[in-house]
């Protein structure tokens, strides 16, 4: 692991972390409103570490749903990431288990935007440079629950505050960021219009998976085999 | 504060946090089995980004409200040039303006 590439990760990481941590202070917040206490609020967001789902975790712990339930919610929930480790695992260089295992426990959104960025601009991926990046959302998610779980109280109305527009907002650029891969604009309005559809006719989290099912087909049937098939090697 | 927590919480907890951890190598489980990844499945691999990203998006743009939609079209703009903080900062920004000062 390079020091120069983890620091490099770690200012990555912190634009990253700054644009998350208003979620992870409405998570802390909304976590003791729903009557989880602030340890809890903060072990959630360190052990899930993965916001979307630490809400709807929240909302049911909530309720009388069993236990088994909850975890397959959360499960449903972040269905998603299973393509997103299988986009990753081609442009992992490093071989070493342990640092794999610990790579895969970090890859959240919007570390996985940055990974594949960072394999569009330079063509590779460094595990320090991931592990920088990851470091610092990290911190900074858990610290952010901590302080809403601990202050939440104090967070006026969120709407009034607009943090309802941050996320789409921010995953927006996020998807904005790909925009010269291929088939960008064959995928993208698919996905949109598959994910909205599914949203009404199946309901919340199925519309990630099947919006996203959606997309790869459409990119799988609009592929042309390169000029000269060369494949590529798992590393 | 009356109580730190409890042991089936914390349980149902790390649970969860496995639960999670699986979605997150499962991925990696399926496709390093594989000595090489045809083009076709590069293909497929190549549109998971916007594939995903764009259903965390398109469901709030469609079911929000004339201020959340004016807002994300502005960021999509600003978007186009500048990335990070500019573009969440003009989308908030409009959201704001439009809820406070304009649609209030």
């Amino acid at each position: 692991m390079h020091k120069t590439h983890f620091w490099q990760g770690a200012r990555t990481g912190l634009v990253v972390g700054l644009s998350t941590a208003p979620f992870g202070l409405l998570f802390g917040a909304v976590a003791v409103d729903g009557g989880v206490s602030p340890l809890e609020a903060t072990m959630m967001s360190g052990i899930i570490f993965a916001g979307a789902s630490q809400l709807v975790g929240v909302k049911l712990f909530g309720t009388d749903v069993p236990a088994w339930l909850v975890v397959l919610s959360v499960f449903a929930v972040n269905f998603r990431h299973i393509l997103y480790s299988a986009a990753l695992t081609p442009h992992l260089d490093d071989k070493n288990l342990t640092s794999k295992a610990g790579i895969f426990f970090f890859l959240t959104d919007p570390q996985f935007a940055e990974a594949m960025k960072q394999v569009d601009r330079t063509g590779r991926l460094e595990t320090g440079w991931y592990l920088g990046v990851a470091a610092i959302i990290y911190l900074l998610w858990v610290l952010s629950s901590a302080l809403g779980a601990v202050f939440g109280s104090l967070i006026g109305d969120p709407v009034a505050l607009g943090v309802d527009v941050l996320l789409p907002v921010y995953f927006l650029g996020l998807v904005l960021g790909f925009r010269r891969r291929p088939l960008f604009g064959l995928v993208v309005p698919v996905s949109a219009a598959a994910s909205i559809i599914a949203m009404h006719v199946v309901g919340s989290p199925w519309h990630v998976s099947l919006g996203a099912l959606a997309g790869i087909v459409t990119a799988l049937i609009a592929h042309r085999p390169p000029p000269a098939a060369a494949e590529r090697e798992v590393r | 504060m009356d109580r730190l927590t409890d042991l089936h919480t914390a349980l149902v907890i790390l649970a969860a946090g496995l639960a999670t951890y699986l979605t997150r190598i499962g991925g990696y489980l399926l496709v390093s089995r594989m000595a090489r990844i045809p083009p076709r499945m590069e293909t497929a691999l190549n549109a998971v980004p916007a594939a995903v990203l764009t259903t965390l998006v398109a469901p709030a743009f469609y079911d929000g409200g004339l201020d959340v939609k004016i807002a994300m079209a502005v960021a999509v703009l600003v978007g186009l040039r500048w990335q990070g903080f500019a573009l969440i900062a003009a989308g908030w920004g409009t959201a704001m303006v439009l809820r406070h000062l304009i649609l209030a």
